[in-house]
């Protein structure tokens, strides 16, 4: 903290909550008064937090479903050209573009497909893997991974002012508010 | 079925746990120094076993799969039994961790972890054995679509080649599923670790996990679209197993019910083992609290009524014999009856067949001493299934000209053995370096549940 003093740029306000619904009723507040950079943390997925929020974010699913279309589309066409166009032999007798069995392949290419575009939306939208940062530095920010939940208000935010965000934090039934260093 | 209690039932979480009772419960087995004398011995007992799979497999591979007692006709001895019985095993995590999941049974939070990797393991060790069956597994990659100097493509026409897909895909979806589930365990493990290298390993394991309620929206989605993902893949990975036998013309083996009956043996099966494991586990750990009678009671519950659906495929594939009329298809299942390996049908019958009806008794179901005694059986009787399916319709077949025995030799005996070795060695590794249980998700349930004391 005295770090973020020193530069006299914090990285934002952080206000720590015994329980869930105080954290999603604080969200809600702190949006109603105008906050956009606003991340909550929780040791547990919160839906209600997270719509309170607005993060609702469909790009992994689309990602997925993007990936699984490619995916198939790549299995079937790997066996129609082997099968049909470059390597052609009659198995018992079946029509060398014999749809039918390629469905299997195709099907385990969409999943395969799906599950790793998805996976990487992940990681690239939540913009991890991130081995450091700011939060990390915040004495008590380790409980959010236990069983404390936090409201962090980014100094970016263009409300942010030092005095006047840390009244509103403080009205709203934190344990703690402190100052997290940029 | 929410995450109320049912009246008289015993509850999902047992008394009332604080989130950091969870994390203590599931946390502190991982970040404690030391290990109990148990766990030694059990890691050891499994190493020796290990050591027996790897000098069965550095025979093989010095001497070929002439040591097996494989010969024709009976050309797919244990290898494929082998591998057809640990796939099966492992489909009961994808079960739990996935088809549960989208159902909302909310008693898999528990076991899913460790289901999962029950999974992950079964399939390493099933996937290891048409490997060593090839003969030449320096060569295994000739099954693969890749462009080579020889102008050859792999007959995509064959489930063999099917099973390949399948089975690669399964594990690795398997093992990302696991994965994805651990990342914010690993956060929390990072997050209560004293000693600084273990706070870096978790922090690099957790990829920098700060539990953002937008980055666990992303996560909540895409765990759910994986496990919908899954769910079909699971029952495709077996049915293709079946296809493999299904799609020849070998009496015995011809037969629509396959992939259905193979889907539901592979379930049995897993619950099984996932009994065998869970029942030692909770108690060593001390996990009552965590899996409790009840998820004890709904995976008999399961075994019940996987059981009754292979007991229709039973039926089924023995009224077909008859109704079909094929005089060969008749003859495979009287020698399967009568013949040299009458002892392994019929044991098979009783055990899968008989033994799973004393689940009818609730007072069975909650007791861990007869569950574990009955995962043990039948394990056991699922493994003589395949035998039974593989090697009866092998060695009598059209001609008679053809027709022999097959004999296990002691190389089978030891790569199957050893096998198990790996697996439970993998799991006692698994069971002291990873979160047993799903921190996240339980802390979740205690909070919906609305006892978080």
């Amino acid at each position: 903290m005295q770090e973020g003093k020193v530069n006299g740029m914090p990285y934002g306000l952080l206000a720590e909550f015994a329980s869930p619904e105080t954290l999603t009723a604080a969200i809600r507040r702190v949006r109603a008064s105008g906050y956009k950079e606003v991340d909550a943390f929780s040791p547990f997925p919160l839906e209600d937090a997270a719509l309170a929020l607005g993060a609702e974010d469909w790009g992994v699913a689309m990602a997925a479903l993007l990936g699984g279309i490619c995916g198939g589309a790549a299995g079937y066409f790997t066996q129609y050209f082997a099968m049909a166009l470059d390597y052609p032999i009659n198995s018992g007798g079946r029509p060398h573009h014999s749809w039918p069995s390629f469905i299997p392949i195709t099907f385990e290419m969409t999943v395969l497909g799906a599950v790793l575009t998805g996976l990487i939306a992940l990681l690239a939208l939540n913009r991890l893997p991130m081995p450091h940062h700011p939060l990390f530095a915040a004495p008590r920010f380790s409980l959010a991974s236990q069983d404390r939940f936090f409201l962090c208000i980014l100094r970016r935010d263009p409300l942010f002012r030092e005095g006047e965000t840390r009244r509103l934090l403080e009205s709203l039934g934190p344990v703690e508010v402190s100052e997290v260093a940029a | 079925m929410k995450a109320e209690d049912i009246p008289g039932r015993p509850p999902l979480v047992a008394g009332s746990l604080s989130y950091s009772d969870v994390t203590d419960t599931i946390a502190s087995r991982v970040l404690r120094r030391g290990s109990p004398l148990g766990w030694w011995a059990g890691l050891g007992a499994s190493f020796l076993l290990l050591m027996v799979l790897l000098f069965a497999i550095a025979w093989l591979f010095l001497r070929g799969t002439g040591i097996w007692g494989i010969n024709i006709p009976v050309a797919w001895g244990f290898a494929i039994v082998n591998f057809v019985w640990w796939i099966g095993i492992g489909h009961a995590g994808t079960f739990i961790s996935a088809i549960l999941l989208l159902m909302k049974q909310e008693w898999r939070t528990s076991i899913n972890r460790f289901a999962e990797a029950m999974t992950l393991f079964a399939v390493a060790c099933a996937g290891m054995f048409p490997l060593l069956h090839l003969g030449r597994p320096w060569v295994f990659y000739f099954m693969l679509p890749y462009p080579d100097t020889m102008n050859l493509w792999p007959q995509f026409r064959s489930p063999l080649v099917w099973d390949i897909f399948a089975v690669s895909t399964y594990f690795t979806v398997s093992l990302l599923f696991w994965y994805l589930g651990l990342i914010p365990d690993f956060a929390t493990l990072r997050d209560r670790a004293r000693s600084r290298g273990a706070r870096v390993t978790f922090g690099l394991l957790s990829l920098g996990w700060r539990g953002s309620v937008r980055h666990w929206h992303r996560y909540q989605r895409i765990y759910l679209i994986l496990a919908a993902l899954a769910t079909p893949l699971v029952v495709s990975v077996h049915s293709i197993v079946s296809m493999d036998f299904s799609v020849a013309i070998v009496p015995g083996w011809h037969s629509t019910i396959f992939p259905p009956y193979f889907v539901a043996g592979a379930i049995y099966s897993g619950f099984a083992m996932v009994l065998t494991l869970a029942i030692p586990l909770r108690r060593a750990y001390r996990l009552e609290a965590i899996i409790t009678a009840r998820h004890l009671d709904n995976m008999a519950k399961m075994l019940l009524v996987t059981g009754w659906i292979l007991f229709f495929g039973y039926m089924s594939d023995i009224f077909m014999s008859w109704y079909s009329a094929d005089r060969f298809d008749a003859y495979t299942t009287w020698t399967r009856m009568t013949g040299h390996y009458r002892t392994a049908f019929w044991s098979m019958l009783l055990i899968n067949i008989g033994s799973v009806q004393l689940l009818w008794f609730p007072r069975l179901r909650t007791s861990p001493l007869f569950l574990f005694l009955i995962s043990l059986v039948i394990n056991v009787g699922m493994w003589l299934e395949r035998f039974v399916i593989i090697i009866t319709s092998l060695h009598r077949d059209y001609l008679p000209s053809s027709w022999g025995l097959y004999r296990p030799t002691l190389w089978d005996w030891a790569t199957l053995t050893g096998s198990m070795g790996l697996f439970l060695f993998l799991f006692f590794l698994f069971i002291r370096l990873f979160p047993v249980a799903s921190i996240s998700e339980i802390k979740k349930l205690v909070h919906e549940s609305g006892r978080e004391g």
